[in-house]
C-alpha cells in the first residue's frame, strides 16, 4: 500500500490520521485523540484533547481522570478536523463505544474499534457504515468462535447461581469490570430481581451505566458489607480479583468466567474456573464476516487477535485485505501468502 | 445419549469431587441398566475398540467443513482437540431452531448403550466410504455436546477428569454397597450391558465373577535420600522386602481354575504356563499378590529378559527354558475363600509362608530382610542394584491390605536414581541420523484429573523398541503442532533421573535433572502413572535431605 494514500496508518503512537492531524486510540500521549471506547487498551491518559461519543463521555472521564479535556459528540454528527470530516457511529461493544468514520476528498475510512453484532441492552447496536476502507478488529477471527444467544447464557448463569444457592455455596462470577459486568447485570434483570454483590471496581462503573438509563439488577458493594457468610449469593468480580486475598471471604465459592474464550473447552480447563460462560463483547466469526460484507468496503485492514486468519480468508474471497500491522511495512506476512 | 451428554457436561464443568460424585450418582440412578453399565465402563477409563482413527476424522473434517483446509487447521490448533474442533465447526449450531427432523428426534431418545451397540460398534466393519458418510451425517445432525462425545467415543476414550475410584464412589452411593466391594466388582473382565450393571449393584457379596482379582494396594515413593527413621519411626513396626523389578500380578485360584491378572487388569494366565501349572497345587479360594519375575538357576534375571515373555501369548518350549518365570508372592489376600485383607500384614504374611512352604519353584515367597535397624537396612539397600532389585519395600506390620494408593503403610524406598512412572504426551523427531524417527518424548504425571508435562527425555530405549514406538506414535497422533505430535496419553514409561528441584519455568513447577527413559511399562495404564504429588514428595525429601 502506498503510505501517502493511506488516510490512517499505524505509528508508534498508535493509529494516525495525517490529513486530520489526530490519533485514534493512541497508546502514548498526543495532542489530539479520538477515542473509540473507554477500555484501558483504547483510552489512555495524558493526551491534550480527547473526543469520544457523547454516550461514553462519563466513562471516558472516569478512565482518563477528572482534569482531562474530554469532548463528547453525538451519534452521526459531522465534525471538521483538519482536512477531514469525522463522525462517530455505534459499535455495540460497551456503553458509548464507537466506530470512527473519516472522510477525506470523497474517500471514506471506518475504524471499527472493538465491536459486536449481538444484541446488548447496555449500549446502542452496531451500525454498519459504508466505506472504502474498513479497519476491523479480529479478536475472535476463527470459525470456532460462534456465540450462543446472550439470553440463553444469562439463563445458564441464573441456573448455575440457583444450583449453587441450593447447595448453600456462594457463586463468584468473573466479568470484565467495564461492559461485561453491566451486560450480565442487565441480562439477568430480565430473569430475576434478586440483588447481586459486586467488587468495588465494578460499583462506580455500574452507577454510570444506571445514570445513562441502563436497567440492571440492584447491586451492593462487597466491600461495604460486613457479612460472615456469603452462602447462596452471587458476586460479580473482575478477573483480576481471582486468587487474591479478597476472595478468601467467599468460603466454598464456586467460580465462573464470562468470556468468548470460554467457547473452547481447553481454555475453560486451563483457567481453572468451575464454569465458563460464553459471553463476549467482540464480534464472533460470522459477525466479522457479516460486518465486512455490510460495510461494502473493497479494502479491509485487520488488527488484534487473529487478523492473520481473517486477512487470508478475505483475500481468498477476493477482497483486498491486509493485516494493519504489516500493511505499511512492505513485509509480506505468511498469512497472506497463497495457500500451500 | 442426551442424558449422558448432560452428565459429561456436568462432570466437565466442575472441579469439585463431591459435585462430580453427585452428578454421576444422579445419572446412574435414573439411567437404564445398560446405559449405566456403559457410563461406568467409559468413565472408569474403558474404551471402545476404535471405530475411526483420529487421522480419519481429521481427513473427513477437512473435506466436509465449509472452510478452507488451512483455516480448519488453524482452528484445530487453537482448539487443541480434534473431537472438539469438529463439534465446534460441524455440529448443528445452538442458534438453530429447535425440533429438527424426525431422525434427529430419534437420535435424542437413543440411549448411550444403543448408540454404542447399534450405531458405533457395527460401523467398525463398514467400508471407509460408509463410515465417512455416516459419521459426517451425525456431525451435522447432532448438537455440539453429542457430536463431541460421539467423536471421543469413536476414537477411543473419554477423558473427563473422573477416576475409577470416583466412579466406584458413585456406584457405592447408588447401590448402598461398600466402596471397596464396588471397586472389587469393577476389577477384571467387564462386558458392559444390563446384566453387568445389575451384577455391579447387586446386594450382598455373592459374586458371580469368580475370576476377579482384588484392587491392588499401591506403595508410595520415599525419596532415596530420605531417612526412614524420621519418617517411619521404629524399625520394628516395619517389614522390609526387596522391591522387585518385574510385573505386579495377582494370582486367583478358585473353583479349580487359575487366573493371573496384572496390575493393568490384563489377564495373562496363558502367557506364564509355568506359574499357572504351579498354581494348580494351591487350594481353592486362594489369592496371591506378588511379582512376576524372570528367574533362572542364578536367581532373578534382568527385566530385559522378562520383556521377551511379556508380549508373547504363545510361549515356545525354548523360550520357556531360556526365560523361566516365577511369581514371587508377598501377600495373601484370600485363604480358603475368606477375604484376609483386613487382617494385619504380619498375620497374612505368616499364612502366606505356611501356604507356599512346599509349593513348586514357580511360586515363591518374597523374603524379608532381617537387618535390625534403619542404618543396616540402608546398607542392604545399597546392595540392591547388584541383586537386580530396585530398592526396598517397607510395609507396616499391622497394616491391612488397602485399596489403591493410600499413603502411609506401604513405601517403596528405591535406590537412587529416582524414578517416576510417567505418561507420554508428545513426541518429536530426533536429530541427524534419527530425524525420521520420533525419539524425543515429553512425559507427564497425573495432577488430579489432568496430565501435567514434567520432563522431556530422549529415548533410552533399544532400537527395536524405538521403531515400534515410532509406528505407534504415528498411528496414535491426536494433534500436531509443527513437528511435535500429541499422542493418545495411554503409554506409561519409567523415567529415571538424578535429582528434582523446584522450577518456575515448568508448568509442573518441577524440573528433573538428567531424565531418561528406563523402559516402557506395558503393564501399567495411564491411571497407574505417578502423580504430581508423588513427584513433589520426592522434592520434599530432597529438600530435607
Ligand atoms: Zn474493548
Ligand atoms: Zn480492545
Amino acid at each position: 500500500m502506498d503510505a501517502r494514500a493511506a488516510l490512517v496508518r499505524p505509528t508508534e503512537h498508535g493509529l494516525w490520521c495525517e490529513a486530520g492531524g489526530f490519533h485514534i486510540d493512541p497508546c502514548r500521549p498526543v495532542d489530539r485523540a479520538l477515542i473509540t471506547h473507554a477500555h484501558a487498551d483504547h483510552a489512555r491518559p495524558g493526551s491534550r484533547h480527547y473526543l469520544g461519543a457523547a454516550d461514553g463521555r462519563a466513562l471516558l472521564r472516569r478512565r482518563l481522570g477528572g482534569d482531562a479535556r474530554v469532548e463528547g459528540i453525538g451519534w452521526g454528527e459531522h465534525r471538521r478536523i483538519g482536512d477531514v470530516s469525522v463522525s462517530f457511529h455505534p459499535a455495540g461493544h460497551v456503553l458509548g463505544s464507537a466506530q470512527v468514520r473519516i472522510e477525506h476528498r470523497g474517500e471514506v475510512w471506518v475504524v471499527s474499534g472493538d465491536y459486536k453484532r449481538d444484541p446488548d441492552p447496555t449500549c446502542r447496536a452496531f451500525e454498519p457504515v459504508r466505506c472504502d476502507t474498513f479497519v476491523t478488529e479480529a479478536t475472535f477471527a476463527l470459525p470456532a468462535y460462534v456465540w450462543p444467544p446472550a439470553r440463553d447464557v444469562a439463563a445458564d448463569i441464573l441456573g448455575w447461581w440457583r444450583a449453587n444457592r441450593d447447595a448453600g455455596r456462594p457463586s463468584v462470577l468473573f466479568c470484565y469490570a467495564l461492559g461485561k459486568a453491566q451486560r450480565v447485570l442487565a441480562e439477568l434483570a430480565r430473569l430475576t430481581d434478586d440483588a447481586v454483590y459486586a467488587h468495588g471496581a465494578i460499583v462506580p462503573l455500574a452507577r454510570l451505566y444506571r445514570q445513562a438509563g441502563v436497567a440492571m439488577l440492584p447491586i451492593e458493594s462487597v466491600d461495604l458489607r460486613r457479612r460472615r457468610a456469603w452462602d447462596g449469593e452471587l458476586v460479580i468480580a473482575p478477573p483480576g480479583a481471582a486468587g487474591t486475598p479478597w476472595m478468601r471471604r467467599f468460603r466454598g465459592a464456586l467460580t465462573g468466567f464470562c468470556s468468548g474464550w470460554m467457547r473452547v473447552r481447553g481454555n475453560r480447563r486451563r483457567r481453572g474456573y468451575d464454569r465458563g460462560f460464553v459471553l463476549s463483547d467482540h464480534a464472533d466469526w460470522p459477525g466479522l464476516l457479516a460486518t465486512v460484507r455490510d460495510t461494502g468496503a473493497p479494502r479491509v485492514l485487520a488488527m488484534h487477535g487473529r487478523d492473520d486468519a481473517l486477512v487470508r480468508y478475505l483475500r481468498e474471497q477476493g477482497l483486498d485485505a491486509q493485516s494493519l500491522a504489516t500493511a505499511f511495512t512492505g513485509e509480506r506476512p505468511d498469512a497472506t501468502a497463497p495457500p500451500g | 445419549m442426551r442424558a449422558f451428554a448432560a452428565l459429561y457436561d456436568a462432570l466437565d464443568t466442575t472441579t469439585s469431587t463431591s459435585a462430580k460424585v453427585a452428578a454421576l450418582a444422579a445419572h446412574l440412578r435414573d439411567a437404564p441398566a445398560a446405559d449405566a453399565a456403559w457410563a461406568v465402563h467409559l468413565l472408569a477409563g474403558g474404551r471402545l475398540s476404535r471405530v475411526a482413527a483420529p487421522s480419519e476424522l481429521r481427513d473427513w473434517l477437512y473435506r466436509h467443513a465449509p472452510w478452507p483446509e488451512w483455516l480448519v487447521e488453524e482452528t484445530a490448533a487453537a482448539v487443541g482437540d480434534t473431537a472438539e474442533t469438529i463439534a465446534l465447526l460441524m455440529s448443528a449450531q445452538p442458534s438453530a431452531p429447535d425440533g429438527g427432523d424426525d431422525e434427529d428426534a430419534a437420535d435424542a431418545s437413543l440411549g448411550l448403550a444403543a448408540w454404542i451397540e447399534q450405531r458405533l460398534l457395527p460401523l467398525r466393519d463398514c467400508t471407509r466410504e460408509t463410515r465417512e458418510a455416516t459419521v459426517t451425517h451425525w456431525w451435522r445432525s447432532l448438537d455440539a455436546e453429542r457430536c463431541f462425545l460421539v467423536n471421543k467415543l469413536m476414537t477411543g476414550g473419554l477423558r473427563v477428569g473422573v477416576s475409577r475410584a470416583l466412579v466406584a464412589r458413585a456406584v457405592a452411593e447408588v447401590s448402598g454397597l461398600d466402596r471397596a466391594v464396588v471397586q472389587h466388582r469393577m476389577m477384571g473382565r467387564w462386558t458392559p450391558g444390563a446384566a453387568a450393571w445389575h451384577a455391579l449393584v447387586a446386594p450382598g457379596d455373592a459374586d458371580a465373577d469368580r475370576s476377579r482379582p482384588y484392587p491392588f494396594f499401591l506403595a508410595s515413593p520415599l525419596a532415596a535420600e530420605e531417612s526412614p527413621a524420621d519418617r517411619l519411626g521404629d524399625r520394628r513396626d516395619w517389614l522390609a522386602e526387596w522391591k522387585w523389578d518385574g510385573i505386579r500380578a495377582q494370582l486367583v485360584r478358585r473353583d479349580g481354575r487359575t487366573w493371573l491378572w496384572t496390575r493393568g487388569e490384563e489377564l495373562v494366565t496363558d502367557r506364564y504356563p509355568e506359574v499357572a501349572d504351579a498354581a494348580a497345587t494351591l487350594p481353592d479360594g486362594t489369592v496371591l499378590d506378588g511379582e512376576l519375575l524372570a528367574w533362572d538357576a542364578d536367581g532373578v534375571m534382568a527385566f530385559a529378559s522378562l520383556q521377551r515373555r511379556i508380549g508373547r501369548r504363545r510361549v515356545s518350549a525354548r523360550l520357556l527354558a531360556e526365560v523361566p518365570v516365577r511369581l514371587l508372592a508377598y501377600d495373601l489376600l484370600e485363604r480358603h475363600g475368606t477375604d484376609l485383607r483386613n487382617e494385619p500384614l504380619a498375620v497374612r504374611r505368616r499364612a502366606l509362608e505356611t501356604l507356599l512352604d512346599a509349593a513348586p519353584d514357580a511360586l515363591g515367597v518374597s523374603p524379608l530382610l532381617a537387618a535390625p535397624d534403619w542404618p543396616a537396612l540402608a546398607v542392604a539397600r545399597d546392595d540392591a542394584r547388584a541383586r537386580r532389585v530396585e530398592g526396598l519395600m517397607l510395609k507396616r506390620v499391622g497394616s491391612p491390605y488397602r485399596v489403591g494408593r493410600v499413603r502411609g503403610d506401604w513405601w517403596k524406598w528405591k535406590l537412587a536414581p529416582l524414578t517416576l512412572d510417567v505418561v507420554m504426551l508428545y513426541a518429536q523427531p530426533g536429530r541427524g541420523r534419527r530425524a525420521n524417527l520420533y525419539t524425543d518424548y515429553t512425559f507427564g504425571v497425573r495432577d488430579g484429573t489432568a496430565l501435567v508435562p514434567i520432563a522431556k527425555a530422549y529415548s533410552g530405549l533399544s532400537n527395536d523398541e524405538i521403531t515400534r514406538l515410532d509406528r505407534w506414535i504415528r498411528a496414535h497422533t491426536t494433534e500436531r503442532f509443527g513437528p511435535v505430535r500429541a499422542v493418545d496419553a495411554v503409554q506409561v514409561f519409567e523415567l529415571a533421573f538424578e535429582g528434582i528441584a523446584r522450577s518456575s519455568r515448568h508448568k509442573s513447577g518441577l524440573a528433573l535433572r538428567f531424565p531418561r527413559v528406563v523402559r516402557r511399562r506395558e503393564d501399567l495404564g495411564p491411571d497407574d502413572a505417578d502423580t504430581l504429588a508423588d513427584a513433589r514428595a520426592l522434592l520434599a525429601g530432597a529438600d530435607e535431605g
